[in-house]
């Protein structure tokens, strides 16, 4: 395949895995990505296995299935079933645990819940049942809050609405950062992110917190590209931030894009399950489309508190890269692909289901 | 709400099927023609050895490029018939129609049923026919039951799989997969995918009469439907405790079905197959298998694509073409499609 093989070439990925070898840093170096895509494709490679034992590349908060926080999961669920409309998400979203079951079990509770593979569908389901309420359950960060804004504005018809849990990357970094127990040497950005927002709002961080940013595409190379670049970084002392995925990524993203999202939502601060609330790290419609806010239009009521984290569950501390999976006692035991007992165990992006085995 | 009901994955062929079959039928219905859990029933009858097989089929939407639900239940019914080493001699139809399903559709399936069941050498000798109210179904849904007979000299069980056997497949997997979620999907784009779906009992029958000595080292076969070859090669890895270890560059996968799972975030291990085999045999006996294997039609591009050994115990493993390991696992449920 064009575009892909050339990336995924044996000679070019073992001659840069040498390369990164070759290197000599006066410390081990732990780097963070923020992106689960980027944890899909270091585990379905295997890259880890060909780095130095000195480079160590840990996931940072960039699931977005994990990070959805429960309250909005729960909502979903009392909508779909309270309120008899259909719920309609990304397929990630059907197995995640909230409160009293995921949205799988809604759906076996009788609870009407679609997958699609893009919010336009969900618009167009609201178009040809004008008699049925299509509720679209937005999640993910920049990438996916496009593709939403652009269906608001195609102006969907009254029945449709969504529920806002969209987030966005740079306050998650400046969270870490300001962490002191979360030593990282450098983080690799995700391309697609960037390709949407482009890099200018990184470009404050490499001088105010001397670390290193690399932006990085999802094949091998990229990966490889961006974590040699910040190896680099760290042995001159000389911190930017990098783009290692030009084919893509531009410092001003695309303008289209990023006019959409800015013309459909606000920055809100909001919750990142396991975190916490993160302040302006979210995105809820502006005021001119609030007929489509869901949690305005069923109006429910909060009968009782959602549960982020289960006891014992430490998927808190892998989101911020504080503990690999295997350190936390769940992992494998009460905490399966099967029956996941935390949200990193979920998605084909959570941290802990990649190390379990794709 | 813990998981008291069914839900869709229990039916994807992956772990929570396998604990529903387990738990609730296996431990009501067990008995020893039930417990190997193998595609079909295999009972000795005096000299004779019966193969007996059952399957229902939901596909939506019921035609797709390459076939349609009428030729996926003869082929594979006859297909998991072929796998035990069986001659599908006959087979059941019962049709569960849902109210306002066309009947010039139906007439298309029926007809493909006939021109399947003349490929698969097998004669439908009975059937049933239901309708169920509008919303009650999903258009068209088939149930078949096979009978086939089986040698008394072929003996194929997955008890016999052993430390240094090879792995062959006949060739690219994850087409019928991919053929029907691009359908499903309703992408608008131009591509050549097309369901492998087609009975395996030509070819199987080839190897199997071959008398140059290759059969003797023929140990199981299975056909990698729901789950893929994933869901088969952890079975077995399970079943016998050893490992399985398959080679990233030897699994064939065509590039439409790559560029779609790319798509979508799919691996193309644990997407559907309905015309392919995998085949567990003799390491000495590989090489001759695989040439007979490519003297077929359906076996023009068979690979080796792993082997047994060891370790790790109980654990499928794919060596990447970096050298690199992972683990590939048992599909817990329905694979579906990533956020982003």
């Amino acid at each position: 395949m064009k575009h892909i093989d050339e990336y995924r070439d044996e000679k070019v990925i073992s001659g840069m895995a040498s390369t990164i070898s070759r290197r000599k840093a006066a410390k081990p170096l732990k780097f963070m990505h923020v992106c689960g895509t980027h944890e899909n494709a270091i585990a379905r490679f295997g890259l880890r296995a060909l780095l130095p034992e000195w480079i160590r590349i840990i996931a940072g908060p960039g699931c977005p299935v994990c990070i959805c926080p429960t309250e909005d999961i729960d909502l979903a669920s009392q909508i779909a079933l309270e309120k008899k409309a259909a719920i309609v998400t990304f397929g990630d979203m059907m197995k995640v645990p909230a409160t009293d079951g995921s949205l799988f079990d809604v759906k076996s509770s009788g609870g009407k819940i679609h997958v699609v593979y893009s919010p336009s569908d969900a618009v167009s389901m609201a178009r040809e049942n004008p008699y049925e309420e299509i509720c679209f359950f937005g999640v993910g960060f920049e990438t996916t809050a496009a593709p939403v804004a652009a269906a608001i504005l195609s102006r969907p018809p009254d029945n449709f609405s969504m529920i806002s849990s969209h987030r966005i990357i740079p306050p998650a970094l400046e969270l870490l950062l300001n962490r002191d127990d979360v030593a990282i040497d450098g983080f690799i950005l995700p391309g697609h992110v960037t390709t949407v927002m482009g890099y200018s709002e990184y470009e404050d961080f490499p001088k105010k917190y001397g670390k290193g940013v690399a932006i990085a595409g999802f094949e091998p190379a990229d990966v490889l590209l961006a974590i040699l670049n910040l190896v680099e970084q760290v042995i001159e002392k000389d911190y930017k931030v990098f783009n290692c995925y030009r084919r893509s990524v531009t410092r001003e993203g695309n303008r289209l894009a990023r006019e959409a999202i800015q013309n459909v939502f606000e920055i809100s601060d909001s919750r990142w399950r396991g975190i916490g609330i993160i302040k302006n790290s979210g995105l809820k419609l502006r005021t001119e489309f609030q007929k489509y806010d869901a949690v305005k239009k069923f109006q429910l009521r909060k009968e009782k508190e959602s549960i982020d984290l289960n006891p014992g569950c430490l998927c808190h501390l892998i989101m911020i890269g504080k503990i690999e999976p295997p350190e936390c006692p769940m992992f494998g035991k009460r905490c399966t692909p099967e029956f996941p007992y935390g949200p990193c165990m979920v998605s084909s992006e959570g941290t802990c289901r990649l190390h379990h085995g794709l | 709400m813990k998981r008291e009901r069914i839900l869709m994955g229990h039916g994807s062929g992956g772990k929570l099927m396998r604990k529903l079959i387990k738990e609730t039928f296996l431990k009501n219905l067990d008995n020893p023609f039930l417990s190997p859990l193998s595609d079909s029933a295999v009972i000795k009858m005096g000299k004779e050895k019966i193969a007996i097989t059952t399957d229902s089929y939901v596909v939506s939407p019921p035609f797709f490029p390459g076939g349609d639900i009428g030729k996926l239940a003869v082929a594979g019914t006859a297909n998991d018939l072929s796998v035990v080493g069986a001659t599908p001699l006959f087979m059941t139809l019962s049709l569960v129609l849902e109210e306002g399903f066309p009947i010039t559709d139906l007439e298309r399936i029926i007809q493909s049923i006939k021109i399947t069941a003349h490929e698969a050498a097998v004669d439908v000798v009975t059937g049933d026919t239901k309708v169920v109210e509008k919303g009650k179904g999903d258009g068209i849904f088939i149930n078949t039951s096979g009978v086939g007979t089986i040698p008394e000299k072929i003996s194929l069980s997955m008890e016999k799989i052993g430390i240094g056997d090879r792995i062959i497949v006949n060739g690219s997997i994850g087409d019928h997969g991919a053929a029907v979620m691009m359908m499903r999907s309703g992408f608008q784009f131009e591509s050549d995918l097309i369901s492998d779906c087609a009975p395996l009992y030509s070819l199987i029958q080839t190897l199997l009469k071959d008398n140059s000595g290759a059969s003797s080292g023929i140990k199981f076969m299975r056909d990698p439907t729901r789950g893929g070859v994933a869901a088969t090669l952890n079975e077995i890895a399970e079943n016998r405790g050893l490992g399985v270890t398959i080679y990233e560059n030897e699994i064939p996968v065509r590039d439409s079905v790559r560029s779609l799972c790319e798509i979508l975030g799919l691996d193309p291990l644990y997407v559907a197959n309905e015309g392919k085999v995998l085949i567990i045999v003799n390491r000495k006996k590989s090489e001759r298998v695989l040439e007979i294997m490519r003297g077929h039609p359906l076996g023009r591009e068979a690979r080796i694509i792993g082997e047994i050994q060891e370790k790790p115990e109980k654990r499928v493993v794919l060596k990447t073409r970096y050298g690199t390991s992972r683990i590939v696992d048992l599909p817990e449920e329905e694979k579906l499609p990533r956020i982003c």
